[in-house]
């Protein structure tokens, strides 16, 4: 602390002098986002934290601003959504920012979590980075689906009731949780209530969890294709101006595509039972999620069948039952609660799968079974459609918990660089 | 310096320590009751409990979808081949919630259950002439392919259970009494 107090800051306005010597807030600007040693060898993949972060930014301040005319009751909902885009200045534009937005954030996230698979980010020391990015992933997608209740379509209501009974599949306690998610024996005004509440209050839970992630990236260091982490000056450059551009020029493209989306396909990304006010007596013919929930419905889906347990028909009549709807449930929380072990599943020395080339094919893999899911989530779950569904689901499961696991006994890795600026010279050489 | 008497005050700090955490952990948990089962229904929503139907107009072969606790709740005027085939089903090996038709019905003429799919909560199709009503000539949930039979009981698909019975009674022959 001393110390610290002794150092003048070097800033030359005394407006920040005096306000840096009371809250060291631009020294600590300064360190974590201007001098910030950053590997010297980043690619695009590594744009997309920043990407992320503007994302969210963008969702909250459009949200905010259409919060102020939205009214969360079943019975004016839809039409207030309506109002947004007919009546209310750039209502239109709001709205189809932060609808399109969430697309486009979770666009960023998917890439920025394949990055981080791909090149090994949540190895040590550098775990409870990746764990707090699967904790943010989660929140995002709770507030998502919340959001998406908000218009009380056609769509919400019935994602809502579809997405919260899946809590029924708890033992015992499962249709008392399920009234107490809904406040009433129905999804009903209750429930949209709450859900505006908790779609307002998530993202700045997001915003708390995302600072402690920062945070935790500034303690370890960032990572790099390499995987080898930096030894001396001549594997980091500052920060800024070299990132800074980096991410402004990424950030910059990034936009261009979701800009084109929400000015010209504003809606190539919707279904049309979402421009229908809820009716409780009326299920859609087919209930779709989001496109980023694809995959994780292709799982719940893929368990059709009930399993009894050989011998306990003394305990209940026809014995104890494992549902298949309790299996397709864990299934789908399962898929994201693995993600928390992989550190500890991935136990290679290796980082990065440059270096790893059998990690490399079944990370390819992963994303083929990510892409088959998705595209079995967004069809009825029957025929080829649900073996499709399965074979993915088995391959995503053996992925973490055998193959991942086997492979880093048994791989022969490739020989790694001695530093990254060897790698990066090295590069070089290839390239000419 | 480290002798009996250091740790003994040791020992009784720790005691307090432990003490004081054990009551802010219950004072928290106190706390949070009422927040908690403030999230439950209220008193307003749980008295829209009940309703009264004429069923005086529903024809033989027809159901009729009424709105009870914001749920939809089917009932059907079963004709008598319905009736039949509900009672013949009743030892059937693909029940996959076993109960006799007789269990569901106060009169076999009228089937009264609600109409929200055991697996997902979706409402099941069927009630309308021209909708699809499954392989076992019920009902059937478009949004995961579960198969009700006439007596509303689960055949073939994913939901665990048979459409639920809500309690009703007959007030007369033409008016029943749904919560």
């Amino acid at each position: 602390m001393a110390a610290s107090k002794q150092k003048k800051s070097g800033f030359q306005n005394p407006v920040i002098r005096w306000i840096d010597d009371r809250l060291p807030i631009f020294t600590m600007m300064d360190k974590e986002y201007g001098a910030y040693p950053t590997p010297k060898n980043f690619n695009y993949f590594w744009n997309f934290g920043a990407i992320a972060m503007v994302m969210l930014v963008l969702m909250i301040v459009t949200g905010v601003f259409l919060a102020m005319s939205y009214t969360p009751h079943t019975s004016m909902a839809f039409d207030s959504v309506e109002r947004i885009m007919r009546d209310v200045n750039y209502g239109w534009m709001l709205r189809y920012l932060h609808m399109n937005g969430a697309h486009f954030f979770f666009i960023a996230v998917y890439i920025h979590i394949f990055r981080g698979l791909y090149y090994g980010s949540y190895k040590r020391p550098r775990e409870l980075l990746w764990i707090l990015g699967v904790l943010i992933f989660l929140l995002m997608m709770a507030t998502a689906f919340m959001g998406y209740s908000l218009p009380w379509s056609q769509m919400s209501g019935w994602g809502v009731t579809v997405i919260t009974n899946l809590f029924s599949a708890i033992p015992f306690f499962g249709d008392a949780i399920v009234t107490w998610l809904w406040g009433g024996p129905s999804v009903g005004n209750p429930t949209l209530n709450r859900f505006f509440a908790l779609h307002y209050l998530l993202p700045f839970v997001i915003v708390g969890v995302v600072f402690l992630h920062v945070w935790a990236l500034h303690v370890s260091g960032s990572g790099n294709p390499s995987g080898v982490e930096p030894k001396t000056k001549k594997d980091t450059v500052p920060f800024h101006p070299y990132y800074t551009i980096k991410d402004t020029f990424g950030l910059t493209v990034f936009m261009f595509v979701y800009m084109a989306v929400v000015f010209f396909a504003p809606l190539a990304l919707s279904h049309a039972d979402h421009f229908q006010p809820f009716d409780p007596l009326v299920t859609p013919e087919q209930i779709v999620p989001e496109w980023y929930f694809l995959p994780f419905y292709a799982i719940l889906r893929a368990f059709t069948m009930d399993i009894v347990f050989p011998f306990t028909g003394w305990i209940t009549d026809g014995g104890i039952v494992f549902t298949a709807k309790l299996q397709g449930v864990i299934a789908m929380f399962g898929a994201i609660i693995v993600l928390f072990f992989l550190p500890w599943l991935d136990k290679s020395p290796v980082r990065s799968a440059r270096y790893r080339p059998a990690y490399r094919w079944c990370n390819y893999l992963l994303v083929v079974a990510m892409v088959l899911l998705g595209y079995a989530g967004a069809q009825p779950a029957e025929g080829t459609m649900l073996w499709i569904a399965r074979g993915a689901t088995a391959y995503y499961f053996a992925h973490f918990l055998v193959l991942i696991p086997l492979l880093s006994r048994y791989e022969k890795t490739l020989p790694l660089p001695k530093s990254i600026n060897e790698a990066v010279l090295k590069d070089k050489e290839e390239a000419q | 310096m480290a002798s009996k008497k250091d740790d003994e005050t040791q020992t009784r700090r720790d005691f307090l320590n432990l003490t004081v955490g054990a009551m802010g952990a219950v004072g928290i948990g106190a706390a949070m009751v009422p927040l908690v089962d403030s999230m439950n229904p209220a008193a307003d929503t749980l008295a829209l409990a009940t309703i009264e139907v004429d069923i005086s107009e529903i024809e033989v072969g027809q159901t009729r979808v009424v709105q009870w606790q914001g749920k939809p709740v089917f009932i059907k005027h079963r004709t008598p081949e319905e009736i039949e085939q509900a009672q013949a089903d009743d030892n059937a090996p693909n029940l996959t919630d076993p109960e006799p038709d007789s269990a569901r019905v106060q009169k076999p003429e009228w089937l009264i259950v609600v109409g929200v799919c055991t697996h997902l909560g979706c409402i099941p199709q069927g009630s309308k002439t021209g909708q699809p009503r499954g392989d076992f000539e019920g009902w059937f949930c478009p949004c995961h392919g579960s198969h009700y039979d006439t007596s509303g009981r689960m055949r073939a698909g994913p939901a665990p259970k048979n459409l639920p019975v809500p309690p009703y009674e007959f007030l007369s022959d033409t008016v029943v009494r749904i919560g």
